[in-house]
């Protein structure tokens, strides 16, 4: 029934679970049942328990599956459950090398849980082909990508470090969540495990919290299904029914909030009262010539830097239309102040370390009108003091 | 079939599909249901129609009141206001003079304009009932027992009076439920509930069941159901699937902390009398003095001055107020429905909690009244 000559946005529609096989019903039912009736006592059926396979939270299992070109999905109660359970492919005395500017949430897993279980962890600056061919070691298992990364939206060549890992024997992982399979697919350039914060754009309402891992390959798939059903943090069936909802309006809610965040990002990057924006889709972008190869958009994410503290404060203080909040993704603008919120996890130097300073928001770009949220920054940066030029 | 009605509950929608097995049935949100082909239906096309988690609260509720067909809805007035569609202008019925005011507000402000009559009677004397039935009269809409009052009429005696004059039987069995009382075993033609009360019984989903006997009268019935469309969403089918289950541990607690709290109502001085049925959850007392109403109801600790019943919260109403605002005064109060009446929703606490929630309501509204006289 899949056709993979639809398009992207066809399929967002159109999946295996499009139709119910029993009474037809063109929305996926809802199944809260925990457990399932058995009807042969020598050959149990496909479901047993809600934990080891759920139909509604298998439905999204595919679903992604087929969006990200994976052979399994998995779904869990969220991307830090998706991504703590795939850490759990590794062993005592492995090794991770992990961008530096990684999701404050992922640091922690990574700095705190993983160290005690004996995985040792080396952050590099993954643009840097060579930094990362220089840290690989015998027992490194797995290079943790996140492209563009968060908050600085840093590009990493994923080919190039896909590349590296293949000839060093290890897996690649890669978070997903800025961009979608909408407008980057990275199993396509040979990583392993795609990872998503699906509580971002996939369902893309602020109202349900949720991961996935999609795996390329089907061994693979089956590791990670086996740790999935052990370590049991499944999505619930409801939290999968909403992602599933929020899924067929991904095409049009990206392509939407790319648009305005192309306008936000070029009036910011025009303002004497910004110092600097961070998108891929800027021309002068460090990483915008590796984006564009290997991705469909720069997204709807970007992050600019004001003079200092006061100045976010005072900029916080009075817009009125994004959201002042963690999170992103959503059909509201969302704006966050990374040192304080996503980035809270990591010490104050490892933070200014990585360019993560203390005059850094990020915005994330919804679905409100771009000239209504340009208006709104200008009346905000009118309150910020008149800029000093530097002699 | 001849399931006992705690299994027949524990067992709402269990076995319901063959594919996956789910014990517990899914939630059909789909508004719309593919065909095969030209006239091969599913049996479900339309969610307004037809949606597999309603149709099994449906099936449940027809089983449990060994009715032929059930019917859900949007609130237990959209199940009344649906039952009115059997009727056109001209035709009478005749109502429980005892009735609950949204009822009393349907009847009278909205049908009245369309021709329909309604006379009042308290069913207490079939006798007496037959002498108003006239060539007009299509049916007697019987609450029992009454909503405040919890008199009980005779429904065997009634649709004895209705066959005779070939007029329906209509029961509104919210306060019973099928576990105390099944109007259709004794004769009645439709049973309705609002479901939001005992049998969702958790104040947390709005809904109405309707239970039809005989084929013709179904058939008819759902033909409005479909038409008119102010049907049961699935989630709410659901919900209340999940609340029906627990319903039969529910009354007996229920009734159990009845009896407990009507014992000690009627033993208290402060109380003038004391109106229990002796069977189900619901009764009613009144104050020796209207003035203490207020400072009582202020007073309570841990029961809920809220309208509703049927759930597991205790619940104190205020007809005059409440459920009973839009009857005017002076028919309210020649019904019995006085200012000094309170309802009790009796929940399932301890029912020493209950009455130590009473007994300290009971004195402290005594000096309450006395700080405000001074």
């Amino acid at each position: 029934m899949s056709n993979h000559d639809w398009s992207f946005q066809t399929k967002l529609l159109h999946n295996e679970s499009k139709v119910d096989k029993g009474t037809g019903a063109v929305s996926v039912p809802l199944h809260h049942s925990s457990t399932f009736h058995q009807f042969d006592v020598e050959e149990f059926g496909k479901y047993d328990y809600a934990r080891s396979g759920n139909p509604t939270r298998e439905a999204l299992e595919q679903a992604i599956a087929e969006l990200e070109g994976g052979a399994r999905g998995l779904a869990f109660s969220s991307g830090m459950a998706a991504i703590s359970t795939s850490f759990l492919l590794l062993s005592q005395g492995d090794h991770v090398l992990v961008t530096e500017d990684v999701y404050g949430g992922t640091f922690r897993i990574i700095t705190d849980v993983l160290t005690r279980f004996g995985i040792e962890h080396t952050f590099v600056d993954m643009t840097d082909l060579h930094q990362v061919a220089s840290e690989i070691r015998p027992n490194t298992k797995v290079i943790y990508m996140e492209t563009p990364s968060n908050p600085l939206l840093k590009v990493t060549d994923i080919k190039g470090i896909v590349n590296l890992a293949k000839a060093n024997n290890c897996l690649t992982f890669l978070d997903n969540t800025f961009l979608t399979p909408e407008l980057q697919q990275p199993l396509e350039l040979g990583v392993d495990v795609v990872l998503h914060s699906a509580t971002k754009f996939l369902a893309g309402h602020s109202d349900v919290l949720a991961g996935l891992a999609v795996v390329k390959d089907e061994e693979l798939g089956n590791r990670l299904y086996k740790l999935q059903n052990a370590f049991g943090a499944v999505l619930g069936a409801q939290d999968a029914w909403l992602v599933l909802r929020g899924l067929k309006t991904l095409h049009v809610r990206l392509k939407q909030s790319q648009e305005s965040a192309g306008k936000i990002a070029a009036y910011l990057a025009d303002h004497p009262k910004v110092e600097a924006v961070y998108y891929p889709g800027l021309s002068y972008h460090p990483g915008h010539d590796t984006h564009r190869y290997q991705a469909k958009g720069p997204g709807a994410v970007l992050s600019f830097k004001v003079a200092d503290f006061e100045a976010v404060k005072l900029l916080v203080q009075h817009v009125k239309l994004p959201v002042f909040a963690v999170s992103l993704g959503a059909v509201e603008s969302i704006l966050s102040y990374p040192a304080k919120m996503s980035h809270a996890a990591m010490p104050a130097e490892e933070r200014e370390k990585r360019g993560i300073s203390d005059g850094l928001l990020r915005l994330s770009v919804g679905l409100e009108k771009a000239e209504d949220l340009i208006a709104d920054f200008e009346a905000a940066f009118a309150k910020l003091p008149a800029v000093t030029v530097k002699s | 079939m001849n399931q006992r009605i705690e299994t027949k509950l524990a067992q709402i929608g269990n076995r319901s599909e063959n594919v996956t097995g789910t014990v517990n049935p899914p939630v059909y949100f789909s508004t719309a249901y593919r065909h095969a082909g030209i006239g091969e239906s599913t049996g479900f096309d339309y969610i307004r129609t037809g949606n597999p988690t309603r149709l099994l609260v449906e099936k449940a509720i027809a089983d449990l009141e060994h009715g032929d067909r059930g019917f859900a809805f949007s609130s237990g007035m959209a199940a009344i206001q649906t039952i009115m569609a059997l009727f056109q202008s001209g035709d009478e019925l005749i109502v429980s003079s005892d009735l609950y005011g949204g009822t009393y507000r349907l009847f009278e402000r909205e049908w009245r304009k369309y021709g329909l009559n309604f006379q009042y009677d308290d069913f207490t004397k079939p006798a007496e009932t037959e002498k108003l039935i006239n060539e007009h009269t299509k049916a007697l809409f019987i609450e029992t027992p009454t909503n405040p009052l919890m008199q009980e009429a005779d429904i065997k005696a009634l649709v004895e009076v209705a066959k005779k004059h070939n007029i329906l039987v209509i029961v509104d069995n919210t306060f019973y439920t099928p576990v105390i009382q099944t109007p259709i075993v004794d004769g009645a033609d439709i049973v309705i509930h609002s479901a939001t009360k005992y049998l969702g019984g958790h104040n947390d989903v709005l809904a109405g069941l309707v239970v039809t006997k005989g084929e013709k009268l179904s058939e008819e019935f759902f033909m409005h159901q479909n038409a008119i469309g102010a049907v049961l969403a699935p989630f709410d089918s659901w919900l209340l699937m999940r609340g029906m289950k627990t319903l039969s541990l529910r009354m007996k607690q229920h009734e159990q902390n009845a009896r407990q709290v009507a014992a000690f109502l009627e033993d208290h001085e402060d109380v003038q009398d004391v109106l229990y049925p002796g069977k189900g959850g619901m009764l009613s007392f009144r104050l020796k003095d209207e003035a203490w109403i207020n400072p009582f109801l202020k007073n309570l600790k841990m029961i809920t001055f809220a309208e509703s019943l049927g759930g597991i919260e205790s619940f104190i109403t205020y007809p005059a107020t409440q459920t009973h605002m839009d009857i005017p005064e002076e028919i309210r109060i020649a019904n019995g429905v006085c200012n000094k009446l309170l309802r009790f929703s009796v929940g399932i606490e301890h029912a020493e909690d209950i009455t130590s929630d009473l007994a300290q309501a009971f004195k402290q509204m005594k000096g309450a009244e006395a700080v405000e006289q001074s």
